[in-house]
């Protein structure tokens, strides 16, 4: 029932350190699936609510920062009688490693679900080295 | 007479006074709720998380399901029962590929929510909007509150 309970409740994002947030609003760590393939990293992250025109990717130094604006709006003339979820923003800051080619980084919104490519640098993607019989 | 007997039972206890775990534990819990009191605390126990609102016609539910379609999500009424039924299927990974965090949600879920009043079926409308889903649900006409007026006899 715990483990239950603590995988459906968002959690609340850490604040960014020297940042201070200047909107009334809570903030939520997106829940995010990264993997790696063989010439990238994929980044998945769960921001209902959020579409491409409130998002912003910074990519500064090596922290890759996602913040999107939900833009759920309360229905008018209603109140909220049952309440299980709250809604907010989202946040959430990775850092990369070096071998991401900047340039290429790719981002798609879809059905409030953020798929961001990471493409590998020519240098840090997977090579197979044959080994010879000696 | 009542406080003077107190003190002489932690007098005879002299462990009490100091040595109180239980207290203690029961007075952070106490100190603990307090410091989180008025802050709303959504819990759900079951996927996904819904809220309701409310008018005095319809209610409209409201769920976070990012990376479902329309077509992902069944949406029944019966009655006064509402059910949701939908899955998400995992990211498939081909070989060489893995997972360096996995956090997202991925399965079928069924939910079901009673409703205090009979829908009219004819008349719910559900929408998605960037993974939120909101199902409108009007009252059945003859379940509508009805103002009775009081006449002065």
């Amino acid at each position: 029932m715990t483990t239950q309970t603590q995988e459906v409740q968002k959690q609340e994002s850490q604040p960014v350190e020297t940042a201070e947030r200047t909107r009334p609003r809570r903030t939520f760590s997106p829940r995010t699936d990264v993997f790696e393939t063989q010439d990238a990293i994929v980044v998945v992250a769960d921001m209902p609510g959020v579409e491409e025109k409130s998002l912003d990717i910074i990519l500064e130094k090596n922290v890759l920062t996602l913040r999107g604006k939900a833009g759920f709006e309360a229905p008018k003339n209603y109140s909220l009688v049952y309440n299980e979820y709250a809604d907010g923003d989202y946040e959430r800051s990775f850092v990369l490693s070096d071998g991401v080619d900047r340039d290429e980084i790719d981002a798609v919104v879809k059905n409030g679900v953020l798929r961001l490519r990471l493409p590998k640098t020519k240098q840090a993607a997977a090579r197979k080295i044959p080994v010879k019989a000696g | 007479m009542l406080t003077r007997d107190l003190m002489r039972s932690s007098l005879r206890n002299p462990f009490r006074s100091w040595w109180d775990p239980f207290g203690q534990m029961q007075r952070f819990g106490e100190d603990f709720d307090r410091a989180f009191d008025g802050v709303q605390r959504p819990v759900a126990s079951e996927y996904p998380a819904l809220n309701v609102w409310d008018n005095k016609e319809e209610v409209v539910v409201t769920a976070e399901l990012s990376g479902f379609g329309p077509d992902d999500v069944e949406v029944s009424v019966v009655q006064n029962s509402l059910t949701l039924r939908g899955s998400r299927a995992p990211e498939e990974l081909k070989q060489g590929e893995a997972y360096h965090r996995r956090e997202r949600w991925s399965g079928r879920f069924v939910r079901t929510l009673e409703l205090p009043f009979e829908v009219d079926h004819g008349k719910v409308d559900a929408q998605f909007h960037n993974g939120v889903l909101s199902i409108r649900l009007p009252r059945a006409p003859q379940n509508l509150p009805k103002k009775i007026a009081v006449k002065a006899s």
